[in-house]
């Protein structure tokens, strides 16, 4: 864009805010409008499943900004609308409302949406997801009142959501169709230590099943727990599920765009339409942190936020590819999960520290080289991590596993050309 | 609460009340001031909330934690000997009219 001109947003989750709050750092002069399906000023998911579940925080804490913060810096926020189609040709947005907002350029932060539990019974009260604000509020309430809870899905959102639960005291069953929590992001090791630390707190693991039916009571109108393919019944008048997400590209396919699991971008985060990028969870990008340098779509407040300034950069005059290294943490209970880099997959993985004290790292290595590091309540390997990730240091595997090597200095070692 | 007072790269001050127990991230961000990006929420896990404490005025502060050293080496603006990470300070009745110099840039 050469001149000053209306930047459309679509989305106003961590992606979309930051896009338009870096168009204003960027100094960008021309119109910024934000749109986004859900009520209320933008906020950060993470503590839906963390603070905000617990109580030590609330609304107002975990929102991004407040309304002073839009209005200072002319973001026109239009919150509670849903954009309907977009008419790439006389380059508008159309929203459902039939009202047409003109855009020069458009972003596509669309997010994504949690996948269905495709059950019989998926409907029944007391089956509930947790992506929104307003989950987070509903299942803040039932928390209250929740004796027995069964989670389908040992991914991040089950564990952090089972690590609360368990800690008011709820009986909580997970159930699993892999045989290990977190089995698609995480190392064995890494992974055992998770399982081992949830159930010390009580929370029972039920591996290699499939859920095929939520089971309702005699009224039938609430669910009372899980059967699963074997035949097996788990009780639970909460069943939270946690199976993954779909990614919101439905928009994007329909005017025409390169969709593939996401909306397909370019190393400029650009779709196949040069006026339109997209960002965030909707977005597979190529990563040259990936297996074969990705294409990946990443869910992560890093990817949202980093994505969103790339694009913001961009848009003010100063072009540069993405490349930003990934990053991402997990609160589960006691323990703080982070992760940097790309991790799975690898073909070797070395611990550095102590898993029987609850404190260390797995080095996870593919091909030769430093993949991804993923640590428990060892913050400092994770900074490191990154530092070394983006240097593209050299670390051999006994290196890392040595305690005695000095991470410190060969992360601030660039790779010798 | 305790007053605390942002000063920008330009000199100007604002002054914001923020509960005990709160950090000085979370208070500027939640009443919108620039200059505190904090993209980790207040994770130390970002160095986006990075300020200059008013030197006579550090040891007010906790100590600092490995990772916070470890990330203030990688702050958008100058690592300086006042330099903190905002996340990591939680306000206290004795911070009453605590000086956060903010940098010129964050990311």
């Amino acid at each position: 864009m050469n001149r000053p001109g209306t930047v459309l947003v679509l989305g106003t989750g961590q992606a979309g805010f930051q896009v338009a709050a870096s168009l204003r750092e960027e100094k960008f002069d021309g119109r910024v409008v934000l749109v986004g399906d859900e009520p209320g000023l933008p906020y950060q998911r993470p503590p839906l499943s963390k603070a905000y579940l617990t109580g030590k925080a609330d609304a107002d804490a975990v929102r991004l900004r407040p309304d002073r913060f839009f209005a200072e810096h002319r973001l026109e926020l239009r919150a509670g609308e849903r954009a309907a189609r977009i008419d790439r040709a006389g380059r508008r947005v159309v929203l459902a409302s039939g009202e047409a907002l003109p855009y020069d350029h458009l972003v596509l932060a669309l997010g994504a949406r949690n996948r269905a539990l495709p059950v019989p019974g998926a409907e029944l009260d007391g089956v509930v997801q947790l992506r929104t604000l307003g989950d987070a509020e509903g299942l803040r309430r039932r928390l209250e009142t929740t004796r027995e809870a069964v989670v389908v899905g040992a991914g991040f959102i089950g564990l952090e959501f089972a690590a609360v639960a368990a800690a008011r005291g709820v009986a909580v069953t997970v159930v699993e169709a892999a045989d290990r929590p977190m089995a698609r992001s995480l190392s064995v090791a890494m992974s055992a230590f998770f399982r081992g630390a949830h159930e010390r707190q009580g929370v029972r693991f039920v591996f290699g099943a499939s859920v095929v039916r939520v089971l309702g009571g005699d009224g039938g109108g609430r669910a009372t727990g899980v059967e699963t393919a074997d035949g097996r019944r788990f009780p639970g008048d909460l069943v939270l599920v946690g199976i993954g997400v779909v990614p919101n590209a439905e928009l994007a396919a329909d005017a025409g765009l390169a969709v593939a699991d996401g909306i397909v971008v370019d190393e400029r985060l650009e779709t196949s339409d040069p006026a339109i990028s997209a960002i965030g969870d909707c977005a597979r990008h190529p990563c040259r942190f990936a297996a074969g340098a990705g294409p990946v779509r990443i869910e992560s407040v890093q990817n949202a936020v980093d994505q969103a300034r790339c694009v913001a950069a961009r848009l003010a005059g100063r072009t540069a590819p993405y490349g930003a290294v990934p990053w991402f943490w997990s609160d589960q209970g006691a323990s703080k999960l982070q992760i940097a880099g790309m991790a799975a997959p690898h073909d070797r993985a070395v611990v550095r520290g102590d898993p029987a004290g609850g404190a260390f790292s797995v080095f996870c290595f593919r091909e030769g080289g430093l993949a991804g590091v993923e640590s428990v309540n060892r913050p400092l390997d994770h900074v490191l991590a990154r530092k070394l990730l983006a240097n593209g240091a050299d670390l051999a595997p006994e290196q890392a596993a040595d305690p005695g090597f000095d991470l410190k200095a060969r992360a601030g070692t660039p790779r010798a050309a | 609460m305790p007053n605390i007072v942002f000063v920008h790269p330009d000199g100007a001050r604002e002054e914001l009340e923020i509960a005990e127990g709160t950090s000085v991230m979370q208070g500027a961000t939640a009443q919108g001031i620039d200059g505190i990006v904090a993209e980790c929420g207040g994770n130390c896990m970002c160095a986006t909330c990075h300020v200059y404490i008013e030197p006579s005025q550090l040891a007010l502060l906790p100590a600092m934690s490995e990772e916070e050293d470890a990330l203030l080496d990688g702050t958008a603006s100058e690592r300086r000997p006042n330099s903190r990470l905002s996340c990591q300070i939680a306000v206290t009745p004795a911070m009453g009219g605590l000086v956060v110099n903010l940098p010129e840039r964050q990311v």
